[in-house]
């Protein structure tokens, strides 16, 4: 099994979500990770998908989703030619004591302080998986007292656009 | 914007047009042609939600809605009661949702079925679910409760748009009486183009009440819905390729042929090519059965020479089927040597669970017409395989294994032989709408079906009780035909409450109930695989006469004859023959040992085939 990232352009529309979250789980597929949101076109949303699975499972939910009428485009970022990015917000004990080792860390991973309380910073950082699961390992002796991420968001390298399709257009 | 609006009129105009007559292919076409002559644009016009909803039918060539009303849903029934769109009352929604299903399978055009919100709107969620499975076009249009009511659990709210999310083509709540003409205008474009499905539009009760002008033809937006009609050209040369250099070729025949109105085109492509042809369960009709080239249908009940001729082929042409397991068996060991070419509109059916060699997206109708010039074209290079020994083979099996059937040792009337008697006494001009079991079955193998539209069941979702309503709106859409459905009394006592329907809204259908007391295909599988321990399938009605058939129609307003011996069979299918302004209820009282055969047990190979109890074709490797 391999992770995939499904970038998946649809019609900014109530219920859209609903359709394609539903599909995953219905033809037996996990999605590992989901971030919505507007792009530059606002009656178009992106969405994220990342979805552990072989090759041609994934072709038949991919072919599944484009028959959603809602669904405009989808196409599968190739990791080597996409950024792609986490956001991690993590509260970690750090009383007197702790506090400059944890602000080290958060140094060695150009993390931000967003938060601080007499025995607890809150900490942000964006990344790749990678990096914010490396970050977490080592906040992680200080205790972390709770943490979000969000959904995986990606875009292709170079110029060209994957908004630019006709049907894109006339939405 | 996309803008395909007069493709959507020339939909409706030919519906308009439709005669009641069969159904041709030039009818049934799916394509976008020239837009016709249209209806003309009805002048815009201040209306209720409700107005403007009822016009919106008008407009797209409506002739009849199947539904009931309700709270919800209320608004709308008062401009419908002045309305050129006949509304045909039924007794439970379920009825009215396979009721639009047998009008969408009998004509080619949309079936409209209507419903209040709540449980109005989830009675329709197993014709929908049927519908989907069976891709059959219908438009489902529940009334809900006002928008201010929605999420506060409402009386008679539910949550349709949700529950009907996986089993529509697409589904609409509408928030604004001023989108309530476009909505409708794509939801009929969606529900009869690419693969056709049905398609649900939720109405709450104060949009249906709102004030709003009404203006046609709308714009369409559907700028994510552009189902892929024309074949690749290379995909289908290599095909052709394919079929005129393969040695033991089958054409694997699916409903999306009969959708797509391709059928004169298929029987060219036999004709042309000699290749065996085999019509699924939803193909019936397709093609000939009496044809030289049919072997019949594959799958769990096929024939043997279809099942083994998919199974021994090495090249499996499949046109607008999907290799469900009832026709594949065990999907590992299904026709191991075949090289595949798949073509559908859907290209989701492509792959999804048999490897396509060659895919082939695009309408059957173009795939067919496309092929045959392929062929033509690598024939006239003096490519072709001689199928001599193969179509050897074949008939070898034919004339071994025929369908066939015993008749009782207990003295009873044989349910196989009432159903070809049906058949050969009726004709092949009629239509037959089967109930799900063993009668389904028998019916799909003892009637020879010659002609596209004769043919309608529930297959996907296998949907007992679809027969009775179905008939219904199959007689409603072509009222010149005679209309037989061929029911189990169990189907039959799930949905017979519509002939009160078909009785006072002058639908003569006529309904064989062929009556062998019990749950019969489940009995059977108690028989063969539960060791004769027959929980819950005894239904009492030979053994108490409850119902008692005869009188159940009688109090529907139809007339309740009865057959008991295989003497007066004939007599009283021609009895039901003569009566044309009632619906006719037969009570075949048959017995309840007779079994299916062939059969392929679920979950084996198609290898396995037993021809009989105990029998396994003499089919070796050698013989092949």
């Amino acid at each position: 099994m391999t992770m995939h990232t499904l970038s998946v352009l649809v019609e900014n529309k109530p219920g859209v979500l609903a359709r394609v979250s539903g599909l995953f789980s219905r033809r037996g597929f996990n999605i590992d990770s989901l971030a919505v949101g507007e792009t530059e076109n606002p009656d178009v949303s992106r969405i994220t998908i990342v979805v552990n699975a072989e090759s041609s499972p994934l072709e038949q939910v991919t072919k599944q989703l484009n028959k959603l009428v809602n669904v405009l485009k989808i196409v599968e970022l190739d990791p080597q030619v996409s950024v792609a990015r986490e956001l991690l917000l993590v509260k970690v004990r750090a009383d007197r004591s702790a506090r400059s080792q944890v602000l080290d860390t958060v140094n060695l991973f150009r993390a931000r302080v967003v938060d601080v309380a007499p025995d607890t910073l809150t900490i942000e950082a964006t990344g790749t998986p990678d990096k914010l699961d490396a970050l977490l390992r080592d906040l992680e002796p200080f205790g972390i007292k709770e943490m979000v991420q969000s959904g995986l968001v990606a875009i292709g390298r170079g110029s060209r656009s994957i908004t630019a399709g006709p049907a894109l257009r006339a939405a | 914007m996309t803008r395909p609006t007069p493709e959507t009129l020339a939909h409706s105009a030919r519906r308009a047009r439709a005669a009641a007559g069969a159904v041709t292919d030039a009818q049934t076409t799916r394509a976008a042609g020239p837009a016709a002559p249209a209806v003309a644009a009805p002048a815009p016009a201040q209306v209720s939600g409700a107005g403007s909803l009822v016009r919106s039918l008008e407009a797209l060539g409506v002739d009849v809605v199947f539904g009931i009303p309700g709270g919800a849903i209320l608004p709308a029934y008062d401009p419908l009661y002045d309305s050129t769109v006949r509304h045909i009352l039924v007794r439970h929604e379920q009825g009215a949702g396979h009721a639009a299903t047998g009008y969408a399978q009998a004509t080619g055009r949309v079936g409209v079925c209507m419903a209040t919100s709540g449980p109005g709107a989830t009675n329709l969620v197993t014709p929908i679910a049927d519908a989907y499975m069976d891709s059959v076009p219908v438009v489902a249009i529940t009334g809900q409760v006002a928008r201010p009511a929605i999420g506060t659990d409402a009386f008679q709210e539910a949550d349709i748009q949700g529950i009907t999310l996986p089993i529509t083509k697409h589904n609409f709540l509408v928030q604004d009486a001023d989108e309530i003409p476009r909505v409708l205008a794509e939801a009929f474009h969606l529900a009869s183009t690419g693969r056709p499905g049905p398609v649900l539009v939720d109405i709450p009760k104060d949009v249906l009440q709102a004030p709003t002008t009404f203006t046609w033809p709308p714009t369409l937006d559907l700028p994510g819905y552009r189902p892929t009609l024309h074949p690749h050209g290379k995909q289908i040369r290599e095909a052709a390729r394919l079929m005129t250099t393969a040695r033991r070729p089958v054409l694997y025949v699916g409903g999306g042929v009969l959708k797509a109105g391709a059928t004169e085109g298929l029987r060219k492509l036999a004709e042309l090519t000699g290749i065996p042809v085999v019509t699924t369960l939803m193909a019936l009709g397709a093609f000939p059965d009496s044809h030289p080239q049919h072997l019949g249908m594959p799958g769990m009940h096929g024939t043997v020479a279809a099942v083994y001729g998919l199974q021994k082929a090495d090249l499996i042409v499949a046109l607008g089927a999907r290799f469900d397991d009832r026709v594949t068996g065990r999907l590992d060991s299904f026709a191991p040597d075949a090289a595949v070419v798949h073509a559908d509109i859907d290209p989701a059916e492509i792959g999804k669970n048999r490897h396509a060699d060659v895919p082939i997206v695009g309408d059957a109708r173009h795939v067919i017409d496309e092929l045959i010039a392929a062929v033509t074209a690598e024939r006239s290079a003096g490519r072709a395989a001689d199928l001599g020994d193969w179509w050897n083979q074949l008939d070898d099996l034919r004339k071994r294994y025929p369908l066939g059937y015993e008749e009782p040792a207990d003295g009873t009337l044989s349910p196989q032989y009432v159903i070809q008697r049906l058949g050969e006494i009726v004709g092949p001009d009629a239509i037959y709408v089967a109930g799900v079991g063993q009668h389904q079955m028998w019916a799909s193998q003892f009637i020879s079906y010659e002609k596209p539209h004769t043919w309608l069941n529930s297959g996907g979702a296998g949907t007992m009780g679809y027969a009775v309503p179905a008939a219904m709106g199959a007689k409603v859409g072509r009222p010149d035909t005679v209309v037989w459905a061929i029911d189990g009394d169990g189907c039959f006592q799930m949905t017979n409450q519509e002939l009160a329907t078909c009785a006072l809204e002058g639908i003569p259908v006529k309904i064989a109930v062929i009556n062998n007391g019990n749950l019969g295909m489940v009995r059977q599988w108690q028989t063969l695989f539960y060791g004769e321990r027959y929980s819950n399938t005894d239904l009492g009605t030979h053994k108490h006469r409850i119902p008692d058939f005869v009188k159940l129609a009688e109090a529907l307003g139809c007339v309740g004859l009865r057959c008991e011996n295989a003497a007066d069979v004939d007599k009283t299918i021609a009895a039901a023959m003569e009566i044309n302004d009632a619906p006719v209820v037969i009570d075949f009282v048959v017995g309840k040992d007779a079994m299916v055969w062939p059969m392929v047990a679920a979950g084996t190979s198609n290898d396995e085939i037993m021809f009989a109890r105990g029998v396994r074709p003499a089919f070796d490797e050698d013989e092949l």
